[in-house]
């Protein structure tokens, strides 16, 4: 009886105690420093200018000074052309090349190794392969374009136009293969009697895809589509390697630009408050989608 | 018998759909592995870009030998080996409890780990650089690994593995008096092992290709890891725009995992479409 007891009571905690290292981890380095953000963002602090050395409260300062900081616009414009021109992008080229692979044809193990290998590869590996490949003159990238009858600027990564666009490209291949990998996953897992019915009612294959299969893999597009986002947000390994953001922020994302406020400014005030904006805008987004995703599930 | 031909003429097309892309995707690295292994002396130039007269693997010892890659490898092995050794446990124990067992406050714990699949880490660099500080943690491996040693994505993934265990299983094994630990490695884990692997690839991938990070809380080669490693090597300045030796560079840092992945391939793939991934 005595031993009973004693056992129960471990197991009342024991949930408690399996849950304790990954709550301790998401504690110090997730909720911990968003506090830690938000607080910081209301004063002003610039470790390299030795009278704002000390913090002072300033209130919504910081904010202010973000909204009306023309680089700020710059960046956050940049920012959002950036997740337009990507997200929508590698997500199709992910589904269409998910399509492509899983078709039971000779070969098609090695199309499927040539879409995913961007994936394993580091985004700042990828940035030399890329900047090797826009090398202007002889690289294979402005070589192709020309052979097409290109004739613009061929320095890709210098030009104030087209540096974002090359990040962009660099994304869209690294990316692409990654979510294809999903989709494979969803397809694979879709009934395949439900595919003969159709084929059987001479639906085309274009009817197919429209109303059977991307309908069937919503939620693999809901999910992938969460991941695009935050990913675009966070992937800016390949800025650092082709552009370091120029020329003069044509290729400045939001992220860069707060390590560029912290790190290189040390501007510990402005860069809290631009922690404080990104975390918000990520929330709003996920929060958002993971509601689309409750209603869509309410529909069916 | 004309329809049979254009469902013929289709696949053929899209046959070599593919196959176009597939090569269009391969370009950048091909080319890469090309240019890494021309001699230093007959440069890639106008009208000559792909394969010069002979091949040598010289520019790799050079690259090798003009940086300390051999202790960056090292450290980012223990890196990804660490963060995958400490997830694995973090999140098989937290997944359980929250599987197999009802508590009071569940909902809220699992509410502040979904905050970490909202808020990635790479946004918290900032506050996340003033905590390692303070831990005294600075330009160490330690530093780079430790803000993953939970995983709310993990937990999340082999939650949904485990939940597909069936009940009376575990029903079973707890009549016959098995203890927690039993519990879940004889009954929970089995046949979660593809969601696991799937897991452990993906974390190991991560880290080994994270830069911004490592960037920042390492400052010396005894804690550098490769990313940031090849992107210093690149800014040295004898370097210059010799592409032989930045293409060797770059394909040095990322070989062992290519390789690693093309013998696992198959597997990695499977465990994907097996995991609750979808």
């Amino acid at each position: 009886m005595e031993k009973e007891t004693a056992r129960s009571k471990i197991d009342r905690y024991l949930p408690y105690l399996l849950v304790l290292p990954t709550f301790a981890f998401v504690l110090l380095f997730t909720v911990w420093p968003t506090l830690s953000a938000f607080y910081r963002s209301f004063f002003r602090q610039r470790l390299n200018i030795a009278k704002f050395r000390i913090p002072t409260f300033i209130g919504l300062g910081n904010y202010a000074n973000i909204f009306s900081d023309p680089h700020f616009h710059r960046v956050f414009a940049n920012t959002l052309l950036y997740i337009i021109g990507t997200v929508p992008i590698s997500i199709l080229l992910g589904f269409l090349f998910a399509m492509l692979v899983n078709r039971k044809v000779r070969n098609v193990g090695l199309a499927r190794l040539a879409f995913f290998h961007t994936t394993i590869l580091p985004m700042v590996s990828a940035a030399t392969v890329w900047m090797f490949f826009f090398t202007p003159g002889y690289g294979l990238f402005n070589t192709a374009l020309v052979a097409l009858g290109y004739d613009g600027p061929q320095n890709w990564t210098g030009s104030p136009n087209l540096a974002l666009l090359a990040v962009m490209i660099v994304a869209i291949w690294k990316n692409a293969g990654y979510y294809m990998i999903f989709y494979l996953a969803g397809l694979q897992n879709l009934p395949t009697s439900l595919y003969e019915a159709v084929g059987l009612d001479g639906a085309s294959w274009w009817q197919t895809i429209w109303y059977l299969t991307l309908p069937l893999l919503r939620r693999t597009t809901l999910f992938i589509t969460t991941i695009a986002f935050i990913d675009s947000f966070r992937t800016i390994d390949d800025i650092f390697g082709l552009t370091s953001g120029g020329p003069s922020e044509a290729s400045t994302v939001l992220l860069y630009y707060l390590w560029q406020k912290r790190f290189e400014q040390l501007d510990i005030g402005f860069s809290s408050a631009l922690t404080v904006i990104l975390i918000l805008l990520l929330l709003v987004f996920t929060i958002t989608n993971f509601r689309v995703s409750e209603k869509g599930e309410e529909d069916v | 018998m004309s329809n049979k031909w254009r469902i013929r003429a289709g696949k053929l097309a899209v046959n070599f759909l593919t196959l176009g892309l597939a090569l269009l995707w391969l370009t950048p690295v091909f080319w890469t592995l090309i240019a890494s292994l021309r001699p230093a002396d007959d440069p890639l130039g106008r009208g000559n870009v792909w394969f010069g007269h002979t091949l040598t693997l010289a520019n790799y010892w050079r690259a090798w030998s003009m940086a300390p890659f051999g202790e960056y490898y090292l450290n980012t092995i223990s890196l990804v080996l660490m963060i995958l050794g400490v997830q694995l446990i973090t999140v098989t124990v937290a997944a359980f409890a929250f599987t197999h067992y009802r508590f009071k406050g569940k909902k809220e714990l699992f509410f502040f780990l979904l905050l970490q699949m909202m808020i990635p880490t790479s946004a918290l660099l900032a506050p996340n650089f003033n905590t390692i500080s303070k831990l005294g943690l600075f330009d160490t491996i330690l530093a780079i690994g430790i803000p993953y040693f939970g995983s709310a994505f993990g937990t999340f993934l082999l939650r949904q593995a485990f939940l597909e265990v069936p009940r009376d299983l575990v029903d079973a094994g707890t009549i016959d008096g098995c203890s927690w630990w039993q519990l879940l490695w004889h009954i929970y884990l089995p046949p979660s092992w593809p969601t696991l692997i799937a897991f452990g690839l993906s974390s190991v991938i991560w880290h080994w290709n994270e830069f911004l990070w490592p960037l920042i809380v390492t400052n010396s080669p005894s804690s550098r890891p490769l990313t940031t490693g090849l992107v210093r090597f690149t800014q040295l300045g004898e370097i210059g725009a010799q592409w032989s030796l930045l293409t060797a560079a770059t394909l040095l840092v990322v070989g062992p995992l290519f390789i690693i992945f093309l013998i696992f391939q198959r597997r990695f793939i499977q465990s994907f479409v097996h995991s609750g991934l979808k």
